[in-house]
């Protein structure tokens, strides 16, 4: 077919230079990852077409020179035929492949964290000064016995008969969500594990293998285990606090994942044990699941791995039979189950996939920590709410609404500069973090930003500790699963019901 | 009709409160008039609308047969449970519960009380195989959750819960607790603030031989109530009294936790705390936290619970409620208010404020005194 040099696709941004104040720097050709700046002898000339709203250059213009503004050419306006639509026909059209997105869905689906409001207390009960009274908030991921076995010692003193079985501590209930290296950069996993270290909390590697740069950080880490095993060993299984069998994940449920060949240079290659420019492709399926009992035999086989001696997590994408699926996880012997909401985070998915499968994850942990609890299982395992939790508020929530800890993906990345444009599969983030350019890379200074993402954590655990104490509560395990603190507005009956707590006013 | 049960349409009930308690360590009985005149003292920290007595060593003839006090709205009522106790229980008595009509209790429903223990050959038994102990706790929990007009309101061994609608001194006029002779007393004077009065939502709340009076608010009561329920307790009365004491149930007697680890269950030591401890108790003290932290009680509360060995007093973490003990040779009070000790007691041997969290046990002398986890002060008071 001959290809056309036209594009019905307008490009979305404009990025406007005003050469009055333009000094001719040329930092803005450096900054931009799309190439969206060249010099054109006497000015600097911007293709609007590669521009996607990254932030990157004007941030860095030391001039403030540059303006990025939505296209205010107009297609005629049409409610059912909306601009994405159209643009991605003519796209799809022209390249005939499958729309890839990064990022979560940008599509304005219901927010069920925005419908529901948190209790305080007010003189039958009094908040708490978290100024002046202690506020805990350490949480243990882990199996809990249902109930404590003792012994008594020579004095008669009461003491443990039995192990606990493995832990993880967190200082605050939240942990840095997987993110491979090479869906990000190495340093943008540097930035977390500084972070976690400093906060007493974990990062997940995800399922590109363990760099030896993050070694060192082991306490602090999660090691992922997922279709495609790269850099999968016993050593590797070791290393860190615990391991997770990834089975899915919020933005793609039932999707694998396919890192192009261009990606893996040496490095990458020998974290993930694959050759170099080969593609790194983990399947939909793990080969050897097919079933639960057959997860139930991985979860074994990495258990005696570890020799029981740390926990293992099963993640899993929030999807419409979730409770039941959870459950079933639960009893196959998964010590921590995270459940990845509809909407959360990724490095590249099918868009047909990230828009439009999976439920959103206020319900899913709702429904998931309820059915655990009529089962009578809900000690056997830690729950860990994602899938874009942008606030200490949403994170209050989930756990209000069952959840033991939330993970926190593209907040930790926007404290690295990210602005969400969802380029992330084209690997030229301009910020340096989804991306393997060493020129882009470079830029993301671990240091700094993992003072950043230490910062915005310990805030946002502040905030939980201010809630908490209105609440008249100094613990979070006293939050943890309280629904009746929780009421919804703007919600049908159905709604309220599937997230386990009453309307505003009952 | 009266209101028996919280019918009301509220998740929670709640309440501020009075509370007294007092307990001869060597058995030795005394009358009503001691608790009556303390808990009478503290008459402003309630609205009438609750008031109530729990007394151990009441029933010394029958001490080997449940002791079952149940209210009933109407003789249907009434008509309907006794064929549930018929079918299971052997009765080897019953009785109506004297009362003293009196002008401030002039509405109140029938009172009656049964001495049985369950039979070798009842219904349930076709099933499954549960304990004495066991099937009257579910029996308890059925007739309160399913019996209209009927409310089992104490169902302990040779202990007895007396309570109502109205001040609390009016409440021992009227079951004339003056003729009653126990070794350990507990009052409460109730001051709701959610719902009207109903007489089953009074305090003490028992079961079994636990019995509790309450003064605060519990803030956990949502996660609590869950948690519970996963050991599948049914909460029909929405108060935080009745969580306390299944919680309790859970811990000591289902989960045989000495009283003092389970007090540690409900008012958790703190981390800070936990971490300077030495190893072998820093791990236990953490698992409990681990395993039952969804018992945690949070938010301002003092407790009083009763139970046949011994009384504890107990404050909440931060000590957000009041809650005062005295002691004079073998007895011990606990109460709200200093002043209610002195009415009863004017020169008590020592006077002193539980620490927060810090649980107060005083057993009878034919069991040791375990005071582990008092501090020091406590200790020597104690012993
Ligand atoms: S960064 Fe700003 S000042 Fe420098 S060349 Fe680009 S637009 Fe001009
Ligand atoms: S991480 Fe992805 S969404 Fe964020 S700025 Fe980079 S390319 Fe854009």
């Amino acid at each position: 077919m001959t290809k056309s040099s036209f594009t019905n696709v307008q490009s979305e941004y404009l990025a406007v230079i005003d050469h009055a104040k333009c000094i001719r720097c040329k930092r803005c050709i450096q900054n931009c990852g799309w190439g969206t700046y060249s010099f054109g002898g006497d000015k600097i000339i911007a293709d609007h077409s590669k521009c996607v709203a990254c932030g990157r250059c004007y941030t860095y213009c030391p001039e403030g020179a540059i303006s990025i503004l939505k296209n205010p050419t107009v297609m005629r306006e049409n409610g059912n035929w909306q601009d994405y639509h159209i643009k991605n026909i003519w796209r799809q059209s022209e390249t005939g492949g499958i729309a890839i997105s990064g990022m979560g869905t940008p599509l304005k689906y219901k927010k069920y964290f925005d419908h529901i409001l948190l209790d305080a207390c007010q003189v039958t009960n009094p908040p708490i000064d978290p100024l002046r009274e202690p506020m805990e908030l350490k949480t243990f991921l882990g199996k809990k016995p249902s109930k404590i076995e003792l012994d008594f010692n020579e004095k008669g003193q009461p003491v443990l008969k039995n192990k606990m079985p493995p832990q993880i501590e967190l200082a605050t209930p939240f942990i840095f969500a997987p993110m491979s290296y090479g869906s990000i950069s190495l340093n943008a996993q540097k930035v977390m594990a500084l972070a976690a270290r400093a906060l007493g909390i974990v990062m997940n590697i995800g399922e590109g293998g363990l760099h030896d740069d993050l070694v060192p950080f082991g306490k602090n880490i999660i090691v992922q285990v997922a279709s495609g095993r790269f850099g999968v060993n016993r050593d590797y299984l070791n290393s860190g606090a615990a391991v997770e069998i990834k089975i899915g994940q919020g933005a793609k449920p039932g999707i694998g994942g396919h890192l192009p060949g261009e990606k893996i240079g040496a490095d990458i290659s020998r974290t993930r044990m694959i050759p170099a420019g080969t593609d790194a492709i983990s399947p939909a399926p793990h080969h050897d699941i097919y079933s639960i009992e057959d997860l139930r035999q991985l979860i074994y086989a990495i258990k005696e791995a570890v020799n029981y001696e740390k926990p293992v997590s099963v993640k899993v994408a929030a999807v419409h039979n979730i409770a039941a699926i959870v459950s079933g996880v639960v009893r196959a012997g998964a010590d921590i189950v995270y459940i990845d909401g509809f909407s959360g985070g990724t490095g590249a998915a099918p868009t047909i996939v990230r828009d439009n499968v999976g439920i959103p994850i206020e319900i899913a942990i709702a429904q998931v920590d309820q059915r655990l609890r009529e089962e009578g299982i809900r000690n056997e395992a830690s729950l860990i709410a994602a899938g874009s939790i942008r606030s200490s508020g949403d994170a209050v929530k989930a756990i209000a609404l069952g959840a033991d800890a939330v993970a926190i993906g593209t907040a930790a990345l926007i404290t690295m500069g990210c602005h969400v444009c969802g380029k992330c599969h084209t690997g030229n983030c301009s910020w340096g973090i989804t991306t393997q350019r060493p020129e882009l890379t470079r830029r993301l200074d671990p240091e700094e930003h993992g003072e950043k993402l230490y910062n915005l954590i310990n805030a946002w655990s502040h905030e939980i500790k201010e809630v908490l104490g209105a609440m008249g509560v100094n613990s979070i395990e006293s939050l943890r699963g309280s629904k009746e603190r929780l009421r919804g507005i703007e919600l049908t009956d159905s709604e309220l019901k599937a997230l386990g707590i009453k309307h505003a006013g009952m | 009709m009266l209101r028996l049960k919280n019918n009301f349409s509220i998740e929670h009930d709640i309440a501020g409160c009075g509370l007294c308690g007092i307990i001869n360590v060597k058995k030795i009985r005394t009358n009503g008039e001691d608790i009556k005149k303390a808990i009478a003292l503290e008459h402003d920290r309630g609205n009438g609308l609750g008031g109530g007595f729990a007394v151990y060593g009441c029933y010394p003839e029958y001490s080997e047969l449940y002791a079952f006090h149940v209210m009933y709205d109407d003789l249907a009522a009434k008509e309907a449970t006794e064929k549930y106790f018929k079918n299971n229980f052997i009765i080897e008595k019953q009785e109506s519960i004297p009362i003293f009509k009196t002008s401030k209790i002039n509405d109140h429903p029938i009172l009656h009380r049964y001495f049985m223990k369950p039979k070798s050959d009842r219904e349930d038994r076709l099933f499954s195989e549960l304990k004495d102990d066991d099937f009257v706790v579910k029996s308890v929990m059925l007739i309160n959750s399913d019996y209209d007009g009927a409310y089992v309101f104490s169902s302990g061994k040779n202990m007895g819960a007396f309570k109502g609608v109205g001040y609390p001194e009016d409440i021992a006029d009227f079951y004339m607790l003056d003729n009653v002779e126990g070794y350990m007393w507990t009052a409460h004077n109730r001051f709701p603030t959610n719902t009207p009065g109903w007489w089953g939502g009074a305090h003490p709340f028992t079961l079994l031989d636990w019995s509790i009076v309450h003064n605060g608010e519990i803030s956990s009561y949502g996660i609590n109530k869950r948690y519970l329920e996963m050991f599948k307790y049914n909460l029909a009365l929405k108060t935080d009294t009745e969580v306390i004491a299944y919680i309790l149930d859970l811990l000591i007697r289902k989960h045989k936790l000495p009283v003092e680890l389970a007090m540690n269950v409900l008012a958790a030591p703190f981390y800070q705390t936990i971490d300077k401890m030495e190893p072998e108790q820093k791990e236990l003290y953490t698992a409990l936290r681990q395993i039952y932290g969804s018992a945690l009680l949070n938010g301002p509360f003092a407790i009083i619970f009763g139970y046949p060995d011994g009384m504890v007093a107990l404050n909440d973490r931060i000590k957000l409620r009041p809650l005062v003990a005295g002691t004079k040779g073998d007895f011990t009070y606990i109460a709200s208010e200093e002043s209610s000790i002195r009415e009863i007691c004017p020169f008590p041997d020592f006077v002193w404020s539980p620490k927060a969290g810090e649980p107060i046990i005083i057993k009878t002398v034919k069991t040791t005194i375990d005071s582990e986890n008092i501090s020091q002060k406590q200790r020597l008071i104690i012993s």
